[in-house]
């Protein structure tokens, strides 16, 4: 894996073999290719997941509806699936998506259905005397959901929320299936070339090990900065 | 004498089917004081509930200083709850605020003043309860008195023209009750309009200028203690009661 060359004039040097040079050139485009996918497909499911719980929570009839059958159908049916259907089906009706934007789409909705289901918990576990509070105070329904129910709601649902991004992390792994070149694909496409399966798997698993203990390190440090003293054991 | 500041007339609650308020009719003048007594269930904490429309009553008219409030309509409904204070037997502060933000946000988001304004005004109230060491103390990090001294300052500053008092003391441990009442017996004689349940016997003789006695959903006895808080009256039976449990004399 490794050589040691000592010469005169740059004395001892490090120096991968060709294989490895290969594949961690490979992997570090594949790396940021991840990258690229996971941080919006993230921040999307996040946005989709708050509208959608609150209004999973507080909307009218036709509209939670709506957003239950959403939930439904994005938990209910595996993400491969999903990720066909928007990559190799809606051409069938015309509309073509990169393979790029078709894995961001699919990783947002399906990461934003689950996301809602954290949401919705942590808002109808809120008490009703703070909305009483709020309103009693002359805060609209609006007002009350927005600047108490939410915010309190968020603290109780950042934990779900971040096992959901670690979720997210790794099933960015099947951008690959509709042919966008991410860490996992290619690594795949040298492991296959070189027929050295268990090694390229390996170090790929460490570098999603690496990107998992990144961001659960930045969802603590979100997390004890928006820690409230006894919040939510009284 | 003009306006009752607020006039309930005629206010019904049921909930699955059992009747709760029964047509309550109730009016506070200016700088009045009444009490409402009764037996647990009777529908005391319902009423203040409807007073505010915190739980819509199923029938009632409601005048705040002489004009009628369409409750129905959004707008009429947040400004009578602005100026109708709540004090809650569980406090209900906002757990994930400090105690001065507890008093800022409804003064910048409700009353749209800017932050320094609110916080000068948050100030002011927080120290008239003798809380002006704890501002940046967490609900949970403050005692059952203390939290319920906040709620009081959060409900004044909304310079509210009437406060509704929801057994204030009752969620109190003993040692602590006091700081309370005496907080209470302050904004009775700065002359608050104020309606009150409470168990609280002292208060009840002391502050009262009509008490009102609700069983079952209705207001069965009503009057001035003098003439309430006599031998044979439903009213003074209830406050021996009362007396026996705490230990309190007549």
């Amino acid at each position: 894996m490794i050589n040691l060359i000592l010469s005169p004039e740059k004395g001892l040097k490090v120096v991968l073999s060709p294989f490895y040079q290969e594949l961690f050139a490979s992997l570090n485009r594949g790396l940021v290719m991840s990258v690229g996918l996971i941080i919006p497909s993230a921040l999307g499911g996040v946005l989709i997941g708050v509208i959608a719980g609150c209004l999973r929570t507080y909307g009218g009839a036709f509209v939670r509806r709506a957003c239950d059958t959403y939930a439904a159908i994005f938990r209910g049916t595996p993400l491969v699936v999903q990720l066909f259907i928007l990559y190799f089906g809606l051409p069938n009706i015309g509309i073509y998506l990169s393979p790029y934007w078709a894995a961001v789409t699919g990783f947002m909705l399906c990461s934003g259905a689950y996301q809602s289901e954290y949401i919705r918990g942590a808002l109808l576990s809120i008490k009703q005397n703070q909305s009483f509070g709020a309103q009693a105070l002359g805060f609209s329904n609006f007002q009350s959901i927005v600047w108490i129910i939410i915010p309190q709601a968020m603290r109780k649902a950042l934990p779900g929320c971040g096992n959901e991004i670690v979720y997210l992390i790794k099933y960015s792994s099947l951008a690959y299936v509709v042919t966008f070149m991410e860490l996992t694909g290619e690594g795949k496409t040298i492991a296959t070339e070189y027929f050295r399966f268990t090694e390229v798997f390996a170090i790929i698993g460490l570098y999603y090990l690496l990107l998992v203990s990144l961001a659960i390190l930045v969802l603590k440090k979100i997390e004890a900065a928006i820690h409230v003293p006894g919040f939510g054991k009284s | 004498m003009g306006d009752p500041i607020l006039r309930v007339e005629n206010i019904t609650k049921s909930f699955n089917g059992e009747s709760i308020l029964k047509g309550v009719n109730l009016s506070l003048g200016k700088g009045e004081i009444k009490i409402l007594i009764g037996p647990s269930g009777g529908g005391k904490s319902t009423l203040l509930q409807c007073m505010n429309c915190l739980v819509t009553p199923d029938s009632g008219k409601f005048w705040l200083e002489g004009k009628p409030v369409d409750i129905t309509h959004k707008q009429e409904l947040y400004d009578l709850r602005q100026q109708v204070g709540m004090i809650f037997q569980e406090f209900n502060l906002f757990d994930h605020l400090t105690a001065l933000d507890n008093l800022t946000i409804a003064l910048r988001k409700v009353k749209k003043l800017s932050k320094k304004a609110a916080i000068a005004r948050a100030m002011i109230e927080l120290s008239q309860v003798g809380l002006a060491d704890k501002i940046n103390l967490y609900p949970a990090e403050l005692s059952g008195g203390q939290k319920q001294r906040v709620a009081i300052a959060r409900a004044l500053a909304m310079d509210p023209k009437v406060l509704l008092l929801d057994e204030p003391t009752s969620a109190l441990d003993p040692e602590v009750m006091g700081e309370v009442i005496d907080v209470i017996r302050n904004l009775a004689k700065q002359g608050m309009t104020m309606i009150m349940a409470t168990h609280q016997v002292s208060l009840i003789r002391t502050l009262a200028h009509e008490i009102l006695f609700m069983e079952a959903g209705s207001v069965v006895e009503q009057g001035q203690p003098d003439t309430l808080l006599v031998p044979g009256s439903r009213s003074q039976d209830f406050c021996d009661k009362l007396n026996f449990i705490t230990g309190e004399r007549p």
